[in-house]
């Protein structure tokens, strides 16, 4: 028997943005217009989102695709669903392909769960009598079969996550393309997803899987790639990649991160990086607006990462109201987490933020460094390993 | 191995440098998605209304109304042999399609922004059903013309077998050309958001909807009518009731103007279909 053809070959693949330091948002047909005359005035650079990317992936294989915020994991995803042009580079597919970029796509409030998944699905690339005759398990997957013709409005946005979910795990293409999709839902769901998926992986079809969620990277993927700034920094074994990963954190960008709507990210500090489990955890952060107007800020969160990256707690930082208290054009904002429950370890801690409708996480911004009481009057505590995330003391 | 063979077959490749015409293969693939795109389009329009498919009506008929007073009598514009209601009527019926075909083209990239920038599929499927959709209230609103024609017992020449089909097909492609066109303008550049009432209103005073050809005396505004492209749908819309002497060449006129926007249309969309998820 000859070869078998790799599913998928990405050769030589790169991206560039040209990136005008002068225009924001969209275009206006006055700022090319006036570009025209008032020439060196805009500062333009090239910006590699990815650089000169090679892959394979063969058949039943699977792929995790790693990386920082930035790295270009979704310009990656985006080029290979065809959803945005390589500047350079050839791909190669062979099979029918299929991107999850995102769960529910083209979902519309006012049509009912029915005539979601039949949209949905066809977005998705399935034919019509494909959605019909694998509607039930699709609806049976889901659990949602008595608001099936209910509007979508009226479901639970766990339902609807549910209903999205559930169209995009009965597509059969040859070669699927997976963006994060599993860190929202309860644990549950997330629960029957991963297994989907496994059954999906085994079946002889191939995955390609961005997550941050280490974890479920390396029981998913048998290879991975670690992006870093556009080009390929690892490849192999899906355990070698990440410990790579692993061991090249850490580094933080010094001054503020940007977030959405103007909005930037000055500090978030504590009073101390080290600290002991199940002490006081006092705590600063300061928001900056940069824009004219005030943005709508709707959520802003503390996120808590273990050494694997994955979320193990959560800080709600909006007021009984739901808002946030202005001082001028900053938020500032100190606050004491009573009681740091998490076992000892290294944690790192991010952000969750909800800004002009637009939600975004930041992964890693400050490093906090948890030490084991030594007054536990346990007399032998149990090791680590054991005692999963939380000490209820 | 018959799988193997099957994915072999299928063999893509997408290169980076190479320009890519318009794909009608892939097109023919996701035929379903025109039928969904303008299945969901028709739903979403006519849910939580209480008057429902009967304000594809309404607008056509309350302006017929409006045209009717202040055009028919108080002008005392002409409308040869028929009466002003159905003249008025048999223009805008078709004139409605046309210019919200063209307005829910123009904005489709944007309104469907969400789902362009995560799902690939043939963009040109979006403007096009959002044009089909605005057709389909051409149907209902076909129902009230033919009963306006039975109140004003309106004799119809047997010829609108071929005339009316011909004349909904040119109109839809009249809508085709500059909605497409705008659709990737708008994607780029929003100031096409406001270009586009203004256009489709310049479009509706230079097309004789209102007013018969004949009072159009200066030769050289017949040329200019004549380049709207919706002038030879309407004209043959009109054909089976009304004896109006358009001269053929403005009718080529006006077909080769259609031609010539649909074909830029569809070019530059398919030349600017690309970029769509970095810009909308």
């Amino acid at each position: 028997m000859p070869d078998k053809k790799p599913h998928l070959e990405v050769h030589n693949l790169s991206k560039s943005f040209r990136i005008n330091h002068q225009i924001g948002g969209y275009l206006s047909l006055r700022d090319q217009i006036s570009g025209l005359f008032v020439k060196g005035k805009m500062q333009s650079e090239e910006f590699y989102a990815l650089k000169d990317i090679g892959f394979e992936v063969s058949e039943g294989d699977s792929l995790g695709i790693i990386g920082r915020n930035g790295a270009g994991k979704s310009t990656l995803l985006k080029i290979l669903s065809r959803i945005t042009p390589p500047t350079k580079g050839r791909i190669i597919v062979r099979g029918r392909i299929a991107s999850l970029l995102e769960v529910g796509t083209g979902f519309h409030q006012e049509l009912t769960g029915r005539e979601n998944i039949f949209f949905n699905g066809s977005l998705l690339g399935m034919k019509r009598k494909e959605v019909q005759s694998k509607f039930d398990a699709i609806v049976d997957f889901s659990g949602t079969e008595r608001f099936l013709d209910t509007p979508l409005k009226h479901y639970s946005s766990g339902m609807q996550l549910r209903l999205a979910f559930s169209v995009a795990a009965f597509l059969e293409p040859e070669i699927m393309i997976i963006d994060e999709v599993l860190a929202v839902g309860d644990a549950e769901f997330q629960r029957k997803c991963m297994g989907k998926m496994q059954d999906v992986s085994q079946s002889g079809r191939t995955i390609l899987f961005v997550s941050h969620d280490l974890d479920a990277v390396e029981r998913l993927c048998r290879k991975a790639i670690l992006l870093q700034q556009g080009s390929i920094a690892s490849q192999g074994m899906a355990g070698e990649v990440i410990q790579k990963y692993l061991a090249s954190g850490g580094s933080v960008p010094p001054g503020s991160w940007p977030l959405a709507g103007g909005m930037l990210l000055k500090a978030l500090s504590f009073a101390d990086n080290s600290i002991l489990s199940g002490d006081v955890l006092p705590f600063e952060i300061e928001l900056h607006n940069t824009n004219d107007e005030k943005p709508d800020l709707t959520d802003l969160c503390l996120l808590f990462y273990n050494y694997k990256k994955q979320r193990v707690a959560i800080y709600d930082l909006r007021n009984f109201f739901g808002n946030f208290q202005w001082t001028g054009n900053r938020i500032s904002y100190r606050g004491v987490i009573q009681r740091f429950n998490l076992v000892e370890g290294e944690y790192q801690v991010g952000l969750f933020y909800g800004i002009d409708g637009k939600h975004g996480d930041l992964y890693e911004v400050v490093k906090l460094q948890v030490k084991r009481r030594p007054d536990q009057f346990k007399v032998n505590p149990y090791d680590l390993q054991y005692r999963g995330f939380v000490d209820l003391m | 191995m018959s799988r193997d063979i099957n994915i072999e077959a299928q063999e893509k490749v997408w290169d980076a440098d190479r320009p890519r015409w318009l794909d009608w293969k892939e097109m023919w693939d996701h035929r379903e998605l025109f039928y969904f795109f303008t299945w969901r389009d028709i739903k979403i329009k006519y849910k939580q209304t209480v008057l429902g498919l009967l304000w594809a009506v309404l607008q056509p008929l309350m302006l017929m109304v409006i045209f009717t007073l202040f055009f028919g009598n108080a002008l005392n514009v002409p409308s040869g042999s028929l009466p002003y209601p159905v003249f008025v009527f048999s223009g805008l019926v078709i004139w409605n399609a046309f210019s919200s075909g063209l307005t829910g083209a123009a904005n489709s990239m944007v309104s469907n922004a969400q789902i362009i920038r995560k799902v690939y599929f043939p963009r040109l499927i979006v403007p096009v059903s959002t044009a089909l959709s605005a057709f389909f209230d051409f149907t209902i609103a076909f129902i009230l013309f033919g009963l306006l024609l039975i109140f004003y017992r309106q004799p119809v020449s047997i010829s609108a077998v071929i005339y009316w089909p011909l004349s909904v097909l040119l109109a839809f492609l009249a809508t085709l050309g500059p909605g497409s066109l705008l659709a990737a303008l708008n994607v780029k550049y929003r100031d096409f958001r406001y270009v586009i009432p203004f256009l489709i209103q310049l479009i509706f005073f230079v097309t004789p909807i209102l007013y018969p050809f004949s009072v159009i005396k200066l030769p050289w505004l017949t040329y200019v009518a004549a380049l709207s492209p919706m002038f030879a749908p309407i004209h043959l819309f009109r054909a089976p009731l009304l004896d109006e002497d358009v001269p053929i060449h403005l009718i080529v006129v006006s077909l080769t103007s259609l031609l010539l926007i649909l074909i830029t249309g569809i070019l530059y969309f398919r030349k600017s279909e690309d970029y769509f998820a970095d810009y909308a």
